[in-house]
């Protein structure tokens, strides 16, 4: 990771803008999928695929690469983004998302697009995977490996004892090189998830099963690049970083709205967002203007 | 008469014919893969002794996972560190893995292709005392529907151990049926084994039907086939180790002779060994055809022998079934 510059944070940020009109894009030409998880991952993956992870997009299967693994896999559209903006694949091809015979399958699918870790969608399995995957790297390399996995999950699929599970195996084998960040949004497609299944003592649960937690404003790129730098400095844990973000950020109409959780937006709402976002919410003029 | 290209155990019929619980074999082939590739990994979720992944552990305790009464994370864990280039096997008992953690299965396994090899253990009824709940005879059924999915049901130790040394270095996912109780052996170390072959083991003279048997019952095939042709029934008897892929030319080659089929297996009538046959022979070679195995029911308490002749599994149900099947027109 380079040092964070005030120019490199401002880069990273207009990425995460970047990332948001293709979302916008995306979803539009596709017609179904969701909206608000991935308007609100954008900094995260932004500051991930810019930033923080060790990979080289033209060599995809290179073997000293960080492992992303994407459990929440109905997000994937800030992951496409992210990835196509990185140059693993052209930008023009996001717009095949959810299309017959696309490469950017409705849910991620590792053999339509080989570049992807795993492929997810059922909620609660990327942890386990992620957790098998540090377990491998560390029979091969020893506990001093720099090769970092990262699981980005919702919060809603905290209430899975799936997740449960393989947080008990990552704490007790001390799992320092497995980075989890949690998209704590607070909605989940039947309402918030105080309402549906109460997460809180949130971070409570995980220190209870021995990680490191960190608490963070998951719009801030500087903390977010922070935590980064801080999970990767406990040795004798795994690391969680519970990133509390607005769901829909970017577009005023959509945010805190869980009804923008599984929906796409239609072509006044796709136009009204995009004008938002190129003009930074009204701070600059958009070039479409 | 035995086929002796299978080269059998000669002491097959013997009264004191050698007893071996099939997952024996699976222990025994961890260890050996285990020695001969540094990638192989274990893991068990709280079953290390009774799955017999205790070799591999006790040899080579830095590739062993324990990973606690949690089987849907040893479904995920496994995928994981088959991303990272291991070939994990994960052991429990067949109820709950792949009983409890099917979409794991199907989703972080098969959908991935990763190759993982499922093992489970303490299959059918023949798991006895401990009753319906650990009694899994649906298990063929939920790992031969998935793509990719390869299903091996051995009928002794040996070829336990053979199943396990080839799935090791079979690219592709692979599921295990594994039983508790000490059962005959039945191959030796020379029966030729691989991956999607079936091999006739017993074939009489003028054979009227084809016993298609898995698992520890492929005893009982062969000792129902000896007394049928005693009393002048013919038949050829397969086992079928691997039920998928099937081995399309072995089976109707023998139906083609026999016409009739009678199908044996420790598992539901409904989605398995029996329903993998009728499947291709609607298609290839309409034919008649028994069902031995449990018709729709739950398991109970008893020994393995009690519950087999309860369930019409045993030599006299398929003894019974190879009648019936020949009576119809």
């Amino acid at each position: 990771m380079d040092t964070l510059t005030e120019d490199k944070i401002k880069a990273l940020e207009l990425k995460a803008n970047d990332i948001r009109e293709s979302i916008i894009d995306m979803l539009l030409e596709a017609k179904s999928g969701h909206t608000a998880g991935p308007l609100g991952m954008a900094d995260i993956f932004a500051t991930l695929y810019f930033h923080a992870l060790r990979h080289d997009p033209k060599h995809p299967d290179w073997k000293d690469r960080d492992r992303v693994v994407l459990s929440n896999g109905h997000i994937c559209p800030v992951l496409y983004a992210a990835m196509a903006h990185a140059g693993y694949f052209p930008v023009e091809e996001l717009k095949t998302l959810r299309k017959f015979g696309s490469r950017l399958q409705g849910h991620p699918h590792r053999e339509w697009l080989p570049s992807l870790e795993t492929s997810s969608g059922p909620l609660a399995s990327g942890l386990a995977q992620a957790v098998g995957m540090a377990l491998a790297e560390n029979i091969d390399a020893g506990r001093t490996s720099q090769k970092y996995i990262y699981c980005l999950m919702s919060d809603g699929e905290q209430e899975s004892g799936a997740i449960w599970e393989a947080g008990m195996l990552a704490g007790k084998n001390r799992l320092h090189n497995l980075i989890g960040i949690i998209d704590r949004n607070n909605i989940q497609i039947d309402g918030f998830t105080e309402d549906v299944m109460p997460l809180e003592p949130f971070v409570d649960k995980w220190r209870a099963w021995n990680w490191h937690v960190i608490e963070i404003d998951g719009h801030n790129v500087r903390d977010i690049s922070d935590a980064i730098h801080q999970a990767k400095a406990v040795f004798e844990k795994p690391s969680m970083i519970i990133a509390h973000t607005i769901p829909g950020k970017g577009v005023k109409e959509f945010e805190r709205k869980y009804e923008w959780h599984g929906k796409p937006p239609n072509k006044e709402e796709a136009k009204m967002a995009l004008d938002e976002l190129r003009t930074l919410g009204g701070k600059i003029m958009s070039e479409h203007q | 008469m035995i086929n002796s290209n299978a080269k059998l155990n000669t002491k097959l019929f013997d009264a004191d014919v050698e007893q071996v619980p099939i997952r024996k074999g699976f222990g025994e082939g961890l260890l050996a893969v285990g020695e001969a590739d540094q990638n192989i990994v274990g893991l068990c979720a709280d079953l290390t002794e009774s799955t017999q992944m205790i070799f591999f552990k006790e040899k080579f305790p830095e590739r062993f996972i324990e990973i606690g009464v949690a089987e849907q994370n040893l479904a995920g864990v496994a995928s994981g560190m088959a991303a990272m280039g291991k070939i994990p096997f994960v052991s429990s008992y067949a109820m709950f893995s792949p009983g409890r953690n099917w979409e794991q299965i199907r989703t972080t396994i098969c959908y991935n292709n990763q190759p993982v090899k499922i093992v489970g253990s303490h299959a059918g009824v023949s798991v006895g005392p401990d009753g319906g709940t650990h009694q899994a005879i649906e298990d063929i059924a939920i790992m031969r529907v998935i793509p990719r999915m390869v299903v091996i049901s051995p009928c002794d130790s040996i070829e336990a151990k053979k199943a396990t040394i080839a799935a090791a270095k079979n690219n592709t996912p692979v599921y295990i049926r594994l039983a508790r109780e000490k059962t005959p052996v039945i191959t030796t170390i020379d029966t030729p084994f691989e991956i999607g072959k079936a091999q006739v083991f017993f074939e009489s003279e003028k054979p009227r039907v084809t016993i298609i048997a898995t698992g520890a019952l492929v005893y009982k095939a062969l000792t129902a086939a000896k007394k049928l042709d005693g009393e002048g029934v013919g038949s050829i008897v397969i086992n079928l180790a691997t039920i998928k892929p099937l081995d399309e030319k072995t089976i109707l080659d023998a139906v083609l002779k026999t016409g009739k089929v009678v199908t044996v297996e420790e598992h539901q009538v409904a989605g398995g060994l029996g329903s993998a046959i009728a499947e291709l022979l609607a298609q290839r070679h309409p034919a008649h055809q028994e069902f031995v195995g449990v018709k729709d029911q739950f398991g109970q308490t008893g020994t393995m022998e009690e519950l087999w002749e309860h369930f019409n599994m045993g030599e006299q149900g398929i003894i019974d079934a190879v009648k019936k099947v020949i009576a119809r027109m």
